[in-house]
Parts: structure tokens; sequence; C-alpha cells
């Protein structure tokens, strides 16, 4: 099986093979190198960039502007935001000039903590970027996913932001991405560079296929009756766990991996509530103004009436960054314990 | 009666035949009578906030005579900044649609009612959208001349912004992404230094002489000319422009111009002592080579008056943009 950093490499060979991707490029996301999680190793239209987050959104701008199709990434999220006015014009474009031009761009920047990345390698941009109209923004929490999703990114005729976990780079699924060799060692000698010398090396691409997850579609990954549970990235896994373990107390949860944020898939999570009639949002976001926020302001608003408990949300705590003693990091982001008491006792809960 | 010279000849450079200096007056005169009318549709009440290009004709018209005009990378790609109706009107635009844009109506071609004024866009003309950051538009030229490049062909891309704008990191990153060893690119950077952020002299902020000189470093070919005469200014950019289609490398040409009317209708937008005024000095040229006379310059003046004056009655009438507008054209909607 492949892991996302494999899945999203492969998903972009796709891209350039057969979506009309002609740029991949950020930096040290050309060779030697192919990405510092090797998420663009061994790719044709790879390129290596200046030191310059501006510089990288401008040229996708630019680009997209000139019928080109251009995937750009900055190498950490925590990175992006000296780039917000331009992530704010490429979302305003199309609505600015009325519908005269558009921007079929894709810019990817692995988000979140779980890595020890300390102060400047932790952060989310789920927040953020939501705030931002006029981009489709995914964020997958498997590799098939973030294969689908980034397939589904490339074919877009607008901005897409996709945001893949950084601590989830070297998970692996349980479903083989269509066309991918099942003997994961196999997979590696064809698309994982080998260390040293570099040069001469190049990718033995599989025999892929189109796969796409739709944007704005969510995934039950786990159906339950008495509690709904809202996540996506490196939470939803914290979320489908807890889930697991807390039916042996009886408790029994379902479990709703969001996968795209901007459309969302407000259908199920109505349909759900609607069923369970509580709910719980997760992400590791910090808790101010956070895209969880919306969400429970959605539920109070459309489905009161169905609720049993007051909507809850699990988030980052508002603190200015994740300190890197593992005892700071645990205190700062949502932990498995955390998730499980909070769907414990919100399922526990009588009106 | 002496014979009519041709404005320039007294330097060395060749001069323009008189067809084209006539042209050049026209849309000058043009440019200007439409940037008056629209400070007077603003200060009547007829639109929220101007800002525009009086005093930057010289160079600006020049500059849309010379552009390649088209859709795709075949053709240059147009990053300007707020002050360039007269690029524009060079270009053939009509000058209604930046009426409509002052009136904020639904029929404003640049933005359904959406934009300021002299925010253009014109996607069948590669005109990127004029933005109000100031220097952004520095960060996506090298995107579609790297197109170009890829492209093939003479298309180049043409990027504009103020003096100030270029403290900016923004016309940092053009320097750095336009002149990548081995990956030169087709851009054609413009300064227009009118030697003023809103307020703050330039003098007070920027350590080099010559903002141009900051190309040097780059290995980027670059000049400083005098932007307030047509004639000086067309020949620059021909050749400026001449060395990019050809050369397929950037180049950075900085043009002196006036600011006429201050910074925008915020500082009053009222006419400025002590400014050159680029037409008064070109027509002074025109008549005392008798290209034209005094009268039928007026005469060019008084036809666009009455005309803009028109135009501004029948925008007027024109239906404002209804509220649920504002859903539409969040996404594309075509192909
Ligand atoms: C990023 C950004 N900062 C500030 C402003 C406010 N602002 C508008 S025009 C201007 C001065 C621009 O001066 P210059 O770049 O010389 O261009 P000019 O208007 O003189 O042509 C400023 C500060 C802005 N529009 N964008």
């Amino acid at each position: 099986m492949a892991n996302m950093a494999q899945a999203i490499r492969m998903a972009l060979h796709y891209g350039e093979k057969h979506l009309g991707v002609t740029d991949i490029f950020g930096e040290d996301v050309g060779m030697p190198l192919g990405g510092v999680f090797t998420q663009t190793q061994g790719l044709e239209k790879s390129w290596n960039t200046p030191l310059d987050e501006r510089g990288i959104i401008g040229m996708a701008m630019g680009l997209a502007m000139a019928g080109e199709r251009p995937v750009a990434e900055i190498q950490f999220a925590d990175y992006v935001y000296n780039t917000i006015d331009l992530l704010k014009l490429a979302g305003n474009t199309c609505w600015a000039t009325n519908g005269d031009w558009n921007l079929p761009m894709v810019v990817m920047t692995p988000v979140g903590a779980g890595i020890r990345g300390s102060i400047y390698h932790s952060h989310s941009f789920d927040a953020m970027m939501t705030h931002i109209p006029g981009w489709k923004i995914v964020l997958p929490s498997n590799p098939l996913d973030a294969y689908g999703l980034l397939v589904s990114a490339m074919q877009e005729q607008n901005p897409v932001m996709y945001l893949p976990p950084k601590a989830l780079m070297r998970i692996r699924g349980e479903e083989l991405i269509p066309g991918e060799p099942e003997d994961q060692r196999e997979l590696s000698k064809m698309i994982d560079a080998p260390l040293g010398d570099r040069s001469k090396w190049k990718a033995k691409w599989p025999a892929l296929e189109g796969y796409s997850v739709p944007i704005g579609k969510g995934k039950i990954v786990r159906e339950g009756k008495q509690v709904t549970v809202v996540s996506y990235g490196r939470t939803l896994l914290l979320c489908a766990d807890a889930a697991k373990e807390l039916a042996a107390e009886g408790i029994d949860a379902e479990v709703i991996d969001l996968r795209s944020l901007w459309p969302y898939d407000w259908e199920m999570i109505q349909a759900s509530v609607k069923k369970t009639g509580r709910v719980l949002f997760v992400n590791e976001d910090t808790e101010v103004t956070n895209f969880g926020e919306h969400l429970i302001r959605r539920t109070v608003d459309e489905l009161f009436y169905e609720l049993l408990a007051p909507p809850r949300l699990i988030a980052g705590k508002f603190v200015p960054g994740i300190g890197l003693s593992d005892a700071l990091e645990r205190a700062s982001v949502p932990q498995p314990e955390d998730v499980k008491s909070a769907i414990r006792s919100l399922a526990l809960e009588q009106p | 009666m002496s014979r009519p010279r041709l404005v320039g000849a007294e330097k060395s450079a060749p001069s323009l035949a008189p067809d084209l200096l006539v042209r050049m007056h026209d849309l000058m005169v043009k440019a200007r009578v439409l940037e008056e009318r629209l400070i007077q549709m603003y200060k009547q009440g007829d639109g929220y906030f101007w800002i525009g290009g009086p005093g930057e004709e010289a160079f600006n018209v020049p500059l849309g005579l010379l552009i390649k005009k088209g859709q795709g990378p075949a053709f240059d790609y147009l990053h300007f900044h707020y002050r360039q109706s007269a690029t524009f009107l060079a270009m053939g635009e009509e000058p209604i649609g930046a009426l409509r844009q002052m009136k904020n109506t639904a029929t404003d071609p640049y933005s359904g009612g959406r934009n300021f004024a002299g925010h253009f866009s014109k996607r069948a003309w590669n005109l990127a959208p004029v933005t109000s950051p100031i220097e952004v538009q520095y960060a996506m030229a090298p995107g579609t001349a790297m197109a170009q490049k890829r492209h093939g062909g003479d298309g180049i891309s043409i990027v504009t912004g103020g003096d100030a704008g270029t403290a900016e990191g923004d016309f940092a990153s053009c320097l750095v992404w336009s002149s990548r060893p081995g990956n030169e690119l087709p851009v054609l950077m413009i300064v227009t230094h009118n030697k003023w952020g809103i307020s703050t002299a330039s003098d007070t902020q920027q350590g080099p002489k010559n903002i141009a000189d900051r190309a040097t470093a780059f290995g980027i070919r670059n000049k400083t000319i005098e932007g307030n005469d047509p004639v000086v200014a067309y020949q620059e950019l021909q050749e400026a422009m001449d060395y990019v289609r050809k050369e397929r490398k950037p180049f950075l040409l900085e043009a002196r111009v006036s600011r006429l009317f201050g910074h925008s209708s915020a500082s009053g937008a009222n006419m400025v002592e002590g400014e050159l005024d680029c037409i008064s000095a070109f027509e002074e040229k025109l008549e005392a080579s008798g290209i034209l006379t005094r009268s039928q310059m007026d005469e060019v003046r008084e036809r666009y008056t009455a005309e803009m004056s028109a135009m501004a009655k029948q925008v007027r009438e024109e239906p404002q943009p209804k509220p649920e507008d504002i859903w539409n054209h969040i996404f594309f909607e075509g192909k």
C-alpha cells in the first residue's frame, strides 16, 4: 500500500501525464530531493524555485492566467501565511472580473502538528483558508483520498488549496490506489528515488487510473446511531480510533471524514445529526475563530430542534505556537483521550 | 511658411512620422478628457472614488500603441496598475467602460459594478485584472512570461507600477524570478516614477538614485527615461520591447512622469501646481513644428469633452447591479 507521500506523487504523475499539468514547483520540489516529504520525486514537470513564497503563488497565478495548469507547493503551511493577500486575490479574481478570468491552479501545502515540528512547522491552515472565498479546499486523511482529491483538484477550473497533514505523510491506507502494485516493496522500487546519486534515476510509474474523489463530498468512515463525530485530516484518525474503542463500552458513534472544507458536505452532516441528535467537531487548528465554530453555528441555526445536547468542538489550544517538548505538543492539540472523553460525555449527556 | 519639422528631430534619435504624432496627441487628449470626466463624475456624486492617470499620457499612450494585442501566450500579457486608462484607450478600448465602472453600473465591462475606477480587466486582450494591493502584479508577471517563453513567438509580459510600490517584496520577486540563470523570462518591468507615494516623497524613502539601478545587480538591462515626452517614450519603449521580444529576457524601464491631480480622490483630485503637463508641452512642440494648429488641437479637446459628457449622461441612466448578483462568479462556471 502506498503511503500518503507516494499517493501524492502518483497523483501528480497522473496529472502531468493525463490532466495537462504543466508545472509542479516550489522550494526543493524538483530533483535531487523531490520534496521535503518526497512527495514530488521523479516527476517530469517538477522544478525548484527561489526561496520566495510570494513569488511561488504569483508564478502559479501567472501561469494559470496564461492557460497553463500549475501545481505549486509551499513547503510548510507555516510559510504560506506571508502569501495571504495573493491567496485572497486568486480567490477573488473570477468574482472581481465578473466571471471573465479564472485561475485553474492547485496550491498544496502540508499542515498541522504531530511531527514534533515546534513553533514553525505545526500550524494548521483550515480556519485561515476557509476565510478566503473563491477557493476550493481539500484535506485528505488517507493515501487513497490524497490521490483522489488531488486528481479532482487538477481538473478544476478554480483555485484549489490542497492540505495534506504532515503527520500523515508516511501512513499507509487500507485501500490500493487503482493501478498501484499490491506489494509495497515493489512500489517503492518503482517510484522512490534511491539514496545517493539520483542524477540518472528515473521513476517507473505503475499504470495508474484517474480515480477521483469529488470535491465537496464527505465520507462516513463508521456508521453509528448515538453521536456524530465530524473531523478531517490527522484528527480524523483519532476520532475513528476513539469510536472503535468506545464501541466496546457500548457507545455507538458515527464518524464523518469531511475531506473537503469548501465546499463541504453539509447534507452528510445534517443527515447524521438528525439521526443522532449529538455532534462533536474535531480538528487541530487553534480554537478561536475555528472552522468548527462555523459548523457549530450552522448546526445550531438549522438543526437546533434536532439536538439532544449542545454541539461541541475539540480543537487546538489558543496559544501562539506548538512547543517542541512532547508535553507541550500534547497539551496543545487534541489527543486520543480528549476525543474519547468528549464523545463519551456527549453520548451520555441527557437533556 | 517654414517646412514642418518632425518633433524630436532636435535629438539625434530618429523621429516619428507626423501621422503617428497626431494620433498620439489625439489619444493623449482623449485620455485626459476621460480622466477629467471621471473626476467630475466623482465630484458630482456619480462615483465613490477616483484614481487614474492624468499626467502619464505621454508614456502610457505610446505603450498602448506598441502592445501586441490579443488573447493567449502569443500576445502580450498586461499586468497594469490603476493609472493606465491612456494605455487602454491607445489599445482601442472604448472610454464608456471607464465611466460605467466609475458609476458602478451592471454594465461595467470590467467588474460588473464591483471594483474601483481604473481597475480594468479584459481577458480578450490579456489584460489581467488591475488590483488595489500595490505591486502584487509583479509577482504574477513571471508566470505569464514563463508560459510565453514556452509557447514561442514574441509575446511578452508587461508589468507596470509606481515608484513607492517598488519597496514591496513583489518587486524584488520579479527581479529574481525573471532573471534566474538559464531561465530568463520575457518581462518588461515598468516603473512610472512620479516621485510620490500618496503623500510620501520618494527621495525620503528610496536609496538608489534611479530605481532602474536595482536591475543592474541581477544582470537585467535597464534604463531611466523622461516619460513626459511621448516621442522619447515611444522610442525607448520600442527599443526595450524589441529587446525583450527578441532576446526573451527581462528589461526594467523607469519612466519619470507627472502626477497632475494628486494621488486620487482621497487627496482631493485637484490640479496641482509645479508639475509639468505632458500634453501642453507636446502641444507646444506640435504647434511650433506646424504639425497641428492650436485650433485643430482645441477642436480635438472639445469633441472629446462633448462626447464624454454625453456618455456620462447615458451611463447615469443605466441599471445598477442587483443585490443577488453578489452570488455570481464566485466560482468559474465555464469549461
Ligand atoms: C499593499 C498596499 N499597501 C498600501 C496601499 C495604499 N496605497 C494606495 S496607492 C499608494 C501609493 C502608491 O504609490 P506608487 O507606488 O508610487 O504609485 P502611484 O500611485 O504614485 O502611481 C498606497 C500606499 C495599497 N493600495 N496597497
